[in-house]
């Protein structure tokens, strides 16, 4: 599209490009352009639909599909030109992406489609003009600052819904990688495992503390058996998580703390007397249900008068 | 598109009034609940600040664009108060301080991503702190 | 605004609402006291279900408030911390030390009256 215009500034001598064209020059060109391309809508968009295919974009999507989206994407295009405004356009971009996302549409089939329809468009506007090659000049410098608003704003908010889309799928993943268990009743036990970073470790205390909340918990164990090392932030996180856990009444026992992470923990400069701690899972769960006041009672083996007066000893079923 | 809230502030009815907007800020740019709460924290902590040692000044709210680091709000805290003396020992953290001493910096810090403060004797403070969306929701902006 | 307080046998309770202005707090406190005092009041419950944010003033309100209630002989529960409020507090180092906590009214009646069972 470059060299043919270079081609035309040779023959015809003018002046600078778009910037000079008054505005109101620029948006009487526009509607004459939304004009052609409304008129010229069916095979614009078939044209468009062809060189979709050709170019083997949109293969997730069957040849119905990928005309009914170039359909909406035509429209939705010809409007943001002719109305300068490109919140309808945005709105769509990121309904368009929340669809086509799961259906393993990648970014470059995005862009790549849109940048057909800008080719397509402007081929067409090339076959209207070229009698009139100043005429042309201008239809296009209306156009092109447009047709690339357009791409961008498509392109950026498929971008934006992908990484929306990923981060929130790294939520659920971090989420599902912790749960917060409720095996009795106000108990609830949180066995973390792995590296914790201060981000999980803050999204391991909100959701700890939401537990508490919706559990009506009373006493949390937490379980570090499974935690090799922490840092000083990462300590804090830990001590942070027992305070917070108080303000809602609840109290922490934490569970399998190994004599580093103790060191840490004392480096940090807090009183791990004060901390309720435990050696292992198993213990802390005896404490916790002490704390609420549960007494687990073993099946005990009890005496049965058998007839003739003997005492035997048998177990209770 | 930049958003310049600005709140007066020179009663404790304006700290609220603050923290108000702030959180009000923070819902309309998709920050999660808790994230709203901690800028409406620091908002507060900050205006208290101004209310209690410089009686007047002002809070300023501002959407800011970081790029790939998506959206985020940055608070500014200004007076033209008595300035703080020692900022060192003002900013000396110590995770088992109690936040109702002296200014709570060191714990408005630990509630944002960034933190910077001017303080000069007999001229005044200014704190900026900024909040980073990491949550879900997007953003499209023109 | 005065802030009601609601009497509920041996307990007094006060629930916040979102908002409340500096002066409101701290007449809260003074008649917290005076009712302690004059109803001969075993414990006192705050609500504080509905604070969106508890900042360093608010905590030390509530301290001193449990602190000279307790010098009159009767216990002071906070209830209802929300999980972000929780959260938000303990990053600013408030941890409402030497005041007891309870998820809500009815576990903060749970507490006060096994208290009073162990000091009856």
């Amino acid at each position: 599209m470059l060299q043919a215009r270079n081609r035309m500034s040779a023959v015809q001598s003018r002046q600078s490009a778009g910037s000079t064209q008054s505005p109101e020059r620029t948006s009487v060109l526009l509607r004459e352009l939304v004009a052609h391309l409304r008129q010229n809508r069916t095979q614009l968009r078939e044209e468009w639909a062809r060189r979709i295919t050709e170019a083997k974009l949109l293969t997730a999507m069957s040849n119905e599909e990928v005309f009914a989206e170039a359909t909406s994407v035509y429209d939705n295009y010809v409007e943001a030109l002719e109305t300068g405004t490109f919140e309808a356009l945005q709105a769509y971009a990121r309904n368009l992406s929340e669809r086509i996302i799961p259906r393993g549409v990648e970014t470059h089939e995005v862009v790549g489609i849109v940048l057909l329809l800008r080719d397509v468009l402007a081929r067409s506007l090339f076959a209207k003009y070229q009698a009139d090659f100043t005429k042309l000049d201008r239809i296009l410098d209306a156009y092109e600052p447009a047709a690339n608003r357009i791409a961008n704003t498509v392109a950026v908010g498929f971008v934006q819904e992908r990484e929306r889309v990923i981060r929130q799928q790294q939520e659920a993943i971090r989420e599902l990688s912790t749960p917060v268990l409720q095996v009795r009743e106000r108990l609830l036990i949180l066995p973390i495992i792995g590296v914790i970073d201060p981000q999980r470790a803050r999204q391991l205390t909100e959701q700890l503390l939401r537990g508490i909340r919706s559990n009506r918990a009373k006493v949390v164990v937490i379980d570090i058996t499974g935690v090799a090392a922490m840092d000083a932030t990462v300590a804090n996180h830990l001590v942070q998580t027992v305070e917070a856990s108080r303000l809602l009444g609840a109290t922490v026992i934490v569970t399998g703390l190994s004599p580093e992470i103790a060191q840490t923990i004392v480096n940090i400069g807090v009183d791990l007397g004060k901390m309720n701690t435990v050696g292992d899972l198993q213990g802390g769960i005896e404490q916790a249900e002490r704390l609420l006041g549960y007494k687990v009672v073993p099946i005990a083996e009890t005496p049965v008068q058998a007839p003739g007066g003997s005492e035997t000893w048998r177990s209770q079923s | 598109m930049e958003d310049d809230i600005q709140v007066p502030i020179r009663s404790d009815q304006d700290i609220v009034l603050a923290r108000h907007k702030g959180r009000s800020l923070a819902a309309s740019l998709n920050f999660t609940s808790g994230e709203a709460t901690l800028i409406a924290t620091a908002i507060s902590e900050l205006a208290r600040n101004i209310v209690t040692y410089a009686k007047k000044g002002v809070i300023r709210l501002k959407v800011i664009n970081g790029g790939s680091n998506g959206h985020g709000i940055q608070v500014v805290a200004q007076d033209e108060g008595p300035g703080i003396a020692d900022l060192d020992q003002a900013l000396r953290d110590g995770f088992s301080t109690s936040g109702s001493l002296g200014l709570g910096l060191p714990g408005v810090r630990r509630l944002v991503d960034e933190f910077r403060i001017e303080s000069k004797r007999n001229r005044g403070t200014t704190v900026t702190v900024t909040k980073w969306r990491t949550g879900n929701g997007a953003l499209v902006t023109h | 605004m005065e802030i009601p307080i609601l009497r509920q046998g041996r307990v007094l309770i006060a629930t916040l609402q979102a908002a409340v202005p500096d002066v409101d707090l701290m007449r809260l406190r003074t008649n917290l006291v005076q009712e302690v005092v004059r109803g001969r009041s075993q414990g006192v419950i705050v609500d504080v279900t509905a604070v969106d944010v508890m900042d360093s003033f608010a905590s030390r309100v509530l301290q001193d408030l449990a602190h000279m209630i307790r010098l009159r002989g009767a216990e002071t529960v906070i209830v209802g911390i929300q999980p972000e409020v929780a959260f938000a507090m303990v990053q600013l180092g408030l941890r409402l030390e030497n005041v007891a906590t309870a998820l809500d009214l009815e576990e903060g009646m749970d507490y006060l009256n096994r208290k009073f069972k162990t000091t009856a």
